[in-house]
C-alpha cells in the first residue's frame, strides 16, 4: 500500500472516531473538518480535482462552519454532564455488523478483481464538466438550483422564532 | 481500488456508529454527513477505475451529491434550532412529542 495513501487514510478514518467519540462538541465539530480535509486529499489522490476542490469549498467552507454555528447558538459548547450515548454496545455492535458485511462484500467480488491496478489518469477538465452540466444534465442542475432555493426558504422559516411566524 | 473501498466502508460505519448511539442532535447529523462522505468516496473511486472514466459520471455525481447534502444540512440544523428552542435542550430523546 502506498505511504501517503495510508496516512490520509489514516487521518481521515481517525478525525472520523474522534468526531463521533469526543464529548465536547466544539471539539467533535473540529475533528469531523479534519476529516473532510482528509477527503477532499483522497479525492485529488483518484485524479478527481474538481470534487476535491468542491468538497474543501462547500463541506470545509460552509457545512463545518454552519455546524460550529449551530453548536454555538444551542450552548452545545460547555460539556453535557452524564451519558453522551445511548445503547453504545449494541450501537457499536450493529456498526462493526454493517461494516463487515461490506467488507465481506468488497473481498468476495468478482467485479473488483477484474479491474485495472491503476489506470491511466482520466482526462478532466474544468471544461468538459461545465459543458456536460450546461449540456446532458442541465434539467438536473435546474432541479438542484429549485432545491437549494427551496431550502434556502425553508432554513429560515423553521429556524425563525415562534412569536413571528404565529 | 480495494483499500479505498475500505475506507469508505469504515467511515460509513463510524459515522452509522454515532447515528445509532449519540444523544446530541447535533451529532447526529455529523453522523449522517460522514455516511453521505463515504458514498461520495465510492463514486469518485469507482470513476477513476471504471471501464469509461471519460464520461465524468461518478465526478457529477459527487457534485449533486454535495449540493444535496449542503441543503440537508441547512434544513437539519435549522430543525435542531428549532427543537432547542422549544425543548431547551439538544438531546434527541427529550424531543418525544409531536404536540405543541
Amino acid at each position: 500500500m502506498n505511504p501517503i495513501f495510508a496516512i490520509l487514510a489514516g487521518v481521515t478514518v481517525g478525525a472520523a472516531v474522534a468526531a463521533m467519540a469526543l464529548r465536547n462538541l466544539v471539539h467533535s465539530v473540529l475533528c469531523l473538518t479534519v476529516s473532510l480535509v482528509g477527503l477532499a486529499l483522497l479525492y485529488l489522490r483518484l485524479g478527481a480535482e474538481f470534487a476535491g476542490f468542491v468538497q474543501i469549498l462547500v463541506y470545509v467552507g460552509a457545512v463545518a462552519i454552519l455546524i460550529m454555528f449551530a453548536v454555538l447558538l444551542t450552548r452545545g459548547g460547555e460539556a453535557p454532564p452524564g451519558r453522551i450515548a445511548n445503547a453504545p454496545w449494541s450501537g457499536l455492535a450493529v456498526a462493526a455488523a454493517v461494516f463487515a458485511m461490506i467488507a465481506w462484500a468488497i473481498a468476495r467480488s468478482p467485479a473488483l478483481r477484474g479491474m485495472a491496478k491503476d489506470p491511466a489518469q482520466p482526462p478532466l477538465s474544468v471544461k468538459a464538466i461545465g459543458d456536460k452540466l450546461t449540456g446532458d444534465l442541465v434539467l438536473p442542475l435546474q432541479v438542484v438550483a429549485l432545491l437549494l432555493t427551496a431550502a434556502l426558504v425553508g432554513g429560515v422559516v423553521i429556524a425563525m422564532s415562534e412569536k413571528e411566524t404565529e | 481500488m480495494t483499500p479505498y473501498l475500505i475506507v469508505s466502508a469504515l467511515l460509513f460505519s463510524i459515522g452509522f456508529a454515532g447515528v445509532l448511539t449519540r444523544r446530541n442532535a447535533i451529532l447526529v447529523l455529523v453522523g449522517v454527513e460522514l455516511m453521505l462522505n463515504a458514498a461520495n468516496l465510492n463514486f469518485v473511486a469507482f470513476w477513476r477505475h471504471g471501464p469509461n472514466p471519460a464520461a465524468l459520471d461518478g465526478v457529477m455525481f459527487v457534485v449533486f451529491a454535495i449540493a444535496v447534502a449542503a441543503a440537508e444540512a441547512a434544513v437539519g440544523l435549522a430543525l435542531v434550532i428549532a427543537i432547542h428552542r422549544h425543548c431547551r435542550s439538544g438531546n434527541v430523546d427529550e424531543a418525544s412529542g409531536m404536540k405543541g
